[in-house]
């Protein structure tokens, strides 16, 4: 998000501002250290962030986050900054159809689709946070983590008819939510991730099955995103399930 | 005529406006970037940047480069324990080609005047890190000494700011210390402590974007110096929370590096720097302005603004004024009910009317009821040229229209004198105090030889006397007319 590099922008900025820069004593070079060999060289899993999603249905945390999710490996979307993410940028960029069925498919574990060429694949995970850590899921499998969208879906069992409740959600950085595939949210700009940074508009829960799907678009920095359901009071809701299916 | 000189004079003064800096911004020339806490060593304000340097200033106002820091690196802060300045700093770090390994080290050096004999810096070591994979960049240390532990904060966005424990004595981290994850999606964090709770405060946003950066100052508050932190609505710093400090106003953007600077007497405020500072080229710059706090939160104050103002006392609710003759204003005879015909305004007293029987020379002051007449109302100006405190300039205080100043006496009166004349004692020093109300004092110490305060003696007295901060006496609040 932020993390534009602060070395970098330093750097960028006494390029711009050179004859002040020059004006003045010559900046020594900021000084890198040496990343530990052992931790950078080491396999990467999605452990600890994630384990593989259980047989049984799982329930929000104690304070209503959604924790199962299939999350689709990042889609390429080369973004240097994060500034850029304005209301417009974000939903022509989420919008844009990049798979088939993209708003509508509930996916299974290991199903695959292909964006420009590359094929992705779903992973049916548990974060063992109250966050989805983005970076963490695509840095350990390998793949792009910086200048990509995620796509996450997942599916929300409610015991009753619920017609006030609200989506909450952070999401660092922008990120769109559809539930039963309706947009029912949107965080934009240079976002960081806090809880209940952004509350839909009320919603209704069906009893039975919702499907809540997400899309989260970033530059460089960390990615994630926490999401529950609370009520008018910003209380989490009760009794719900979580299933992928 | 008058409509052309008025508008050729305003044209001639704006190229001047758009070169010169604003008003509320610390004179010289105090370009930084991520400044540390900004602390006094032997008479001076010290504060050090990004790559090494940083500023010296006399007064806490003007200020300068000068200050020496080796070994580079990134976001400093200092801290001051015994005969020891402890300065911390990161090298490596801060994403993308810095990575996100990086070593957080410690030195100490005896004073921060790089002329003096006894300027050496000794080095501490390592005391924190991060390998460049885990969930923390160790950059921006910032320490706190509380109840005889010394800790320090580290961090940035990628992951989690920490906190350990340093031993107060050597600086190195205690050993078999383990540090604590406090807080994400901050960096540029510092810590207070205050009345039984720890502070720990960053900026949320984005640095090093010039005007576009959106760094804002954040905190949340624990009982134990290793957290839980939670803001203001219960939300945990380790989920996105914080209330909000301080953020963009005015002409300033992106503010971030909190660091306490406590004067003593209830007087409190915070250094930091804005990413860009829009009159000054929209360079990152120093700046210094009032902490207040309310509920049992730090509240980001702003630089006094001139104008013209009621000098009100806390202690009376009077105003500050001339003693000079209240002049009636005729409005005839008093009317109750509604009116019979049109209704029309009343014009407030003018300053003419006022002071046609005001005496040529000195004139005491007192305070009263206050009426919104010209003998109660003041003009604050800062003054060019004259020095400083920390984070203002000083001012003069003038009856609104008129040169005739507010002046102290050598024996610890206040008087309006004739004309302003840039005499020590009027030049005025206005710090806002941490409960939002004012102290005012002269510049000059007068026979006492140490600062005194404008206070309410009486109801209706006023004297310069040393400043209790437990009185309300010696508080003031400036009310626009």
């Amino acid at each position: 998000m932020k993390m534009i590099s602060r070395v970098m922008m330093l750097q960028a900025g006494c390029l711009v501002l050179q004859a002040a820069c020059l004006a003045q004593a010559p900046a020594p070079p900021l000084a890198h250290a040496a990343p530990d060999r052992a931790a950078a060289d080491a396999p990467r899993t999605l452990v600890p962030y994630f384990i593989p999603a259980g047989a049984q249905a799982a329930t929000p945390d104690a304070d209503g986050f959604i924790r199962r999710w299939m999350l689709l490996e990042p889609i390429v979307k080369p973004n240097r900054t994060s500034t850029v993410f304005t209301g417009s940028y974000v939903r022509e960029a989420l919008n844009t159809q990049y798979f088939p069925d993209q708003f509508t498919v509930v996916p299974h574990k290991s199903d695959k689709v292909t964006v420009a060429g590359q094929e992705l694949a779903w992973h049916a995970l548990d974060s063992n946070n109250f966050d989805v850590k983005l970076f963490r899921f695509a840095y350990g499998l390998n793949k792009t983590t910086y200048g990509v969208i995620f796509w996450a879906v997942t599916v929300v069992d409610s015991p009753r008819d619920i017609k006030n409740a609200r989506l909450a959600v952070g999401s660092n950085s922008a990120s769109m939510w559809w539930l039963n595939g309706d947009n029912v949210a949107g965080l934009f700009d240079d976002r960081r991730m806090v809880m209940d940074d952004v509350l839909s508009d009320r919603v209704r829960l069906k009893k039975g099955r919702n499907v809540l799907r997400g899309a989260v678009i970033n530059g460089p920095g960390l990615s994630d995103f926490c999401v529950r359901f609370v009520d008018d009071n910003g209380n989490p809701i009760k009794g719900l399930t979580v299933t992928l299916q | 005529m008058k409509v052309y000189s008025v508008a050729a004079t305003v044209l001639a003064l704006l190229p001047l406006a758009a070169c010169s800096p604003a008003f509320a911004q610390l004179a010289g020339e105090p370009y930084i970037h991520d400044p540390s806490t900004v602390i006094q060593s032997e008479g001076k304000y010290y504060t050090f940047g990004t790559r090494g340097g940083g500023l010296i200033s006399d007064d806490g106002y003007t200020w300068h480069a000068g200050a020496e820091r080796p070994g580079g690196g990134v976001a400093p802060d200092v801290i001051k324990l015994g005969d020891r300045y402890y300065v911390a700093y990161a090298v490596g770090g801060g994403g993308m080609n810095g990575g996100h390994a990086s070593n957080v080290k410690v030195m100490w050096n005896k004073t921060l005047d790089p002329k003096s004999p006894d300027f050496k810096f000794q080095d501490v070591g390592v005391v924190a890190s991060s390998n460049g994979v885990e969930d923390c960049d160790a950059i921006d240390p910032a320490f706190l000494y509380a109840k005889g532990h010394l800790w320090l904060s580290y961090g940035t966005y990628f992951g989690f700011i920490r906190i350990v424990e340093l031993d107060p004595k050597t600086g190195k981290r205690l050993v078999g210390n383990k540090p604590v994850d406090a807080a994400i999606d901050m960096e540029a964090t510092d810590l207070m402590y205050r009345d039984g709770w720890y502070y720990l405060l960053g900026t949320h946003g984005t640095c090093c974007d010039g005007a576009n950066s959106t760094y804002n100052i954040r905190v949340g508050r624990s009982r134990n110096p290793t957290g839980p932190y939670l803001d203001h609505m219960g939300i945990p710093l380790l989920k996105g929370g914080g209330k909000l400090v301080a953020g963009a106003s005015n002409r300033h953007i992106g503010l971030g590096h909190f660091g306490l600077l406590d004067l003593g007497d209830d007087v409190q405020k915070f250094s930091m720097h804005y990413e860009a500072d829009m009159d000054r080229d929209g360079r990152s710059v120093l700046d210094i302005r009032p902490l207040m706090w309310r509920d049992g939160w730090p509240v980001g104050g702003d630089h006094f603004e001139p104008g013209t103002y009621e000098i009100q006392s806390e202690r009376s609710g009077g105003a500050l004024e001339l003693a000079v003759d209240f002049v009636r204003i005729e409005t005839g005879r008093m009317r109750w009910g509604p009116p019979t015909g049109t209704v029309k305004p009343i014009a407030n007293q003018t300053l003419d009317q006022d002071s046609a029987k005001w005496p040529a020379g000195i004139i005491p002051v007192d305070m009263n009821d206050y009426m919104v007449r010209p003998h109660q109302l003041w003009t604050i100006t800062p003054v060019p040229d004259a020095g400083g405190y920390p984070g203002d300039p000083y001012f003069k205080i003038t009856i609104a229209g008129t040169d005739r100043a507010l002046a102290a006496t050598a024996n610890g009166d206040v008087q309006a004198v004739p004309s302003f004349s840039g005499a020590p004692e009027q030049l005025w020093r206005i710090d806002q105090l941490i409960d939002g109300t004012y102290r005012i004092l002269p510049k000059a110490t007068l026979n006492t030889g140490e600062p005194l305060a404008l206070t309410a003696i009486g109801a209706g007295t006023p004297a310069l006397i040393k400043f209790d901060p437990k009185s309300d006496r010696a508080k003031w609040n400036f009310r626009k007319p």
